[in-house]
């Protein structure tokens, strides 16, 4: 790749000045400069929404910028497209992978190719190269086939084939097992090692302080330090990040736990989707006053198992569901709402809440039928008791901090943490028996994660049961009284949670509890 | 120099407003090409088509006689469309409903009372609905694509209509002319003026009202906008896609059906071949004219219901053929599906190439 003896004379491989970026009347980036050196690990970070993606997209020509220049290796470029970034040296791996899953691991990555490289015999070199970085990838294997893990891998022996100068990662270990993203650190090293620059985005510290050298900081589009992560601590870090010490959640005992309240036995749920995960012999109990975490890399079957839960997913195949002491197979959602269970979804936007709709709309979404107070929602011919809603609106608005510039806006105009306490405050609010959530504070600032976390323990201690889904590691022990691990469809026994490491967890989220019957089954 | 289409931060409201006056302002302006090309004088023509039917109390009846079942179809179709369910076969619908509705007076021509009259609504509404459910059927059972389906469906309608006053239905004192018998006495609408304004129009006024109530104040309203706008929320609200669909269906169909019946036990009086000038497929037209709320399809049913009398004028005065009709309402829909996409876009201009014009900016 590069002669790493002359880069101290070399300008700065790139260099981003006075960069900003606007959308309508919103500066996404505002006059932000960067520099990213050669053989360094470069972390960029920030919290949901302060800018980082819309900056890396500049770079890597999927975004054109409003104003402001970019150098590459000391002239000055402007990057067209992501063609063009790729022709340059730079190269991206992005959150969300775009994988043909039907396709196999060579065909998918010939697609991506430009011609000059597809020549020869693709695979063996995909063979070679992945097993030279420490990336093993059978290029034969159906993407389908494959583990959240092993797709990144494709993507970043994608990009690798192409001998990047610079490789920009997007958040890439949100999808990893702590095992899978030590695997991506030795990778990283080596490349870094060999004289390539990394432009690392994440908002996750201690990986941060552990493999990068530089670190730039955004909030709200603006850059707020440049700082040595070697030198600062997480805690810096956070308060750098998100503008403020972060409030802490704090905990009581549990007041010890009663009646099953959440009971699944034996449950086996064949996926609707093509490429769904099938749900296999799942088995939990919730009982009142206590929590349970259901921790697991995104992708293993949360999304099915919660819709099987919430009933949004017609009835399982086999075995059933039981709510508050009452069997619920055949029962719809809002039939599961009035035994006094309450879900909220991992989407915020188009499944927990419309965004073009008021609040109030978005309270009667799912309070429509069951709304635990006197008198219903829904008057027939007469109407919706708008009233009521706007009653309820105004409770949850003070109840759950959640802030707007009115009364009654679209969801759209809150942002993610506003709108994420709005639909747990909505659920909340009912004070259901239990509560079921995915997800409770993805992609949510810390403050609005705090005030969640917190109004999830209160909740239990009311002795309400909850489940919660989560792949965030630090949540899950900060709220769970008991933890399970999914992978795959399979759902472990339950631990309490001071009995498990992470690395115990991080080894079950990789599959070592699945039982005989997956091997079968694949 | 480059046109450019840029995302607004929101749907502009605005924009949902003007967007049909922009329409009909551009269809006016091409019309006026239009005429000019044929050889017409563009400004007296455009004249005809559009202030002409509203000067004489004669026109003004037809205009409302017309706007009638453009009005109750567009209202259902309306409904239909914001569930995110396309009906297209309201025509073929309008069609059963009328056939169905045809069977008192063709079959029990002697059974002459109010209640009569009665159950022929019924029926009529009723055959439209069935109808409009074999989409809906094919749809939730199989998958199948309901536009496809509930257009296919609307030759079938027509056809059996056809066979119907050809065949079996034929009035055996008809001189062997493709038609039924004359409807008479209670199975005809009460009419008012001069014997064309009849009872339809105070029904469709009364649909659309109806619908406004519903699809604003109640719960079914709102479950509508939900499954249609962002159906993964609407199962969280517990609302079920699949009823939904025969809900639509079965709403759209029926008026557009009660159109059928109002149509034969009124103006026409009897089963012909062709019972309808496109009403199904203009109201469509009307049901996106009046951005798919009922009152502004009120509004857009008189305005088309205008078009139909323009078209009838400019054939009579200027010898243009009566396709100019078609012309202009295809033109409509056309300039307002384009003016719509102005609602979550803004149109820019742009010198040159942006990177180019970000980098003066900056110096």
């Amino acid at each position: 790749m590069l002669d790493k003896n002359n880069k101290k004379e070399q300008p700065a491989l790139l260099q981003v000045k006075n960069i900003s970026k606007k959308f309508g009347d919103f500066y996404a980036n505002d006059s932000l400069n960067l520099s990213i050196e050669m053989g360094k690990v470069h972390a960029l970070l920030g919290e949901n929404g302060a800018g980082k993606s819309t900056l890396v997209k500049m770079m890597y020509g999927a975004l054109q910028p409003t104003s402001g220049s970019i150098f590459w290796q000391g002239k000055e470029v402007s990057i067209a497209s992501p063609a063009h970034a790729r022709e340059l040296g730079i190269g991206m791996v992005f959150q969300h992978f775009s994988l043909f899953e039907a396709l196999s691991v060579s065909e998918n990555i010939s697609l991506a190719l430009p011609p000059v490289l597809r020549k020869g015999d693709l695979s063996q070199r995909i063979a070679d190269l992945s097993h030279d970085y420490g990336l093993p990838l059978n290029p034969a294997a159906l993407v389908a086939d494959l583990s959240v893990g092993e797709r990144q891998r494709i993507e970043i022996v994608r990009c690798l084939l192409q001998e990047p100068k610079l490789l920009i990662m997007d958040e890439p270990t949100a999808v990893l097992t702590p095992q899978e993203a030590q695997a991506l650190f030795a990778t990283l090293r080596r490349l870094v090692k060999e004289g390539c620059a990394v432009l690392y985005i994440s908002h996750r510290l201690e990986e941060v302080k552990c493999i990068c050298q530089d670190a730039t900081i955004l909030r709200h589009g603006k850059l707020i330090a440049e700082v040595d992560p070697q030198i600062e601590t997480a805690a810096t870090l956070a308060k750098l990040m998100v503008g403020s010490s972060v409030h802490e959640v704090s905990r009581m005992a549990s007041s010890g736990t009663g009646d099953v309240l959440l009971s699944i036995t034996k449950m086996h749920q064949a996926s609707s989707l093509p490429f769904g995960i099938d749900l296999l012999d799942i088995n939990l109990q919730v009982k009142s006053g206590e929590i349970l975490a259901i921790a697991g890399v995104a992708g293993n079957g949360q999304g099915e198992l919660f819709s099987v839960i919430s009933g949004e997913q017609s009835n399982a195949d086999r075995g059933s569901i039981t709510l508050v002491g009452q069997t619920c197979d055949g029962l719809g959602i809002n039939q599961r709402r009035c035994l006094g269970a309450a879900f909220v979804p991992e989407e915020r936007i188009g499944h927990g809440a419309v965004e073009h709709l008021n609040l109030t709309d978005n309270i009667l979404l799912s309070r429509h039928a069951c709304n635990d107070t006197p008198s219903s929602l829904n008057r027939g011919w007469l109407g919706i008791d708008r009233e009521q809603l706007s009653q309820l609106n105004k409770v949850i608005g003070i109840d759950y901090d959640v802030r707007k510039s009115q009364e009654d806006v679209t969801a759209a105009s809150l942002s993610g943490g506003n709108l994420q306490k709005f639909v747990v405050g909505r659920e909340m609010n009912r004070k259901p028996k239990i509560l079921v959530i995915n997800q409770p504070t993805w992609g949510v600032d810390a403050g609005a994660a705090a005030l969640i976390r917190q109004a999830v323990i209160d909740l239990s201690r009311q002795g309400s049961a909850i489940l919660i889904i989560s792949q965030d590691l630090d949540e899950i022990f900060e709220l769970a009284d008991n933890i399970a691990v999914m992978s795959r469809g399979q759902l472990s026994t339950t631990y309490s949670a001071g009995d498990l490491s992470r690395e115990e967890i991080g080894l079950m989220m990789a599959g070592s509890h699945e039982q005989a019957t997956q091997e079968t089954g694949a | 120099m480059q046109l450019l289409l840029e995302k607004r931060s929101q749907a502009s409201s605005l924009m949902n407003l003007f967007s049909p006056l922009l329409a009909i302002l551009l269809t006016v302006v091409m019309g006026g090409f239009m005429f000019a090309i044929m050889g017409k004088p563009p400004l007296s023509a455009l004249y005809i088509y559009f202030i002409d039917p509203l000067t004489s109390w004669w026109s003004i009846e037809e205009v409302l006689v017309k706007a009638g079942p453009l009005i109750l179809i567009g209202t259902g179709l309306a409904v239909c469309f914001k569930a995110n369910v396309w009906n297209i076969g309201a025509e073929g619908q309008l069609t059963a409903g009328a056939l169905m509705g045809a069977i008192i007076p063709v079959l029990w021509g002697e059974w002459q009372s109010p209640l009569g009259l009665v159950v022929m609504l019924v029926l009529g509404a009723f055959g439209g609905a069935l109808f409009g459910l074999i989409p809906a059927w094919l749809k939730t059972r199989f998958g199948v694509n309901e536009i496809l389906t509930s257009l296919m469906l609307v030759y079938i309608a027509q056809l059996l209509l056809d066979w119907v006053v050809r065949g079996p239905w034929k009035d055996p004192d008809g001189y062997n002319f493709p038609k039924s018998v004359s409807f008479e006495g209670w199975h005809l609408l009460p009419t008012w003026g001069d014997g064309r304004m009849h009872f339809g129009l105070v029904v469709a006024l009364a649909a659309a009202l109806i619908l406004f109530w519903v699809m604003r104040r109640t719960l079914k309203g709102f479950e509508i906008n939900v499954v249609g706008s962002a159906p993964r929320a609407g199962a969280f609200a517990g609302f079920s896609q699949t009823k939904m669909v025969w809900f639509c269906f079965a709403v759209s169909g029926g008026l557009a059906g009660l159109a059928g019946l109002i149509e034969v036990a009124g103006p026409i009086g009897q089963l012909q071949p062709h019972i309808s000038p496109n009403y199904g497929f203009t109201a469509i037209i009307v049901a996106f004219l009046g951005r798919l709320n009922p009152l502004g399809v009120i509004v857009a049913g008189l305005l088309l219901a205008v078009s139909y009398i323009g078209g009838e004028g400019v054939q009579i005065e200027l010898g243009i053929s009566d396709k100019t009709t078609q012309v202009f309402q295809g033109m409509l829909l056309f300039f307002i599906l384009m003016c719509d996409t102005l609602i979550l876009y803004r149109l820019k201009w742009i010198s040159g190439n942006p990177i180019q014009h970000g980098k003066r900016s900056a110096s």
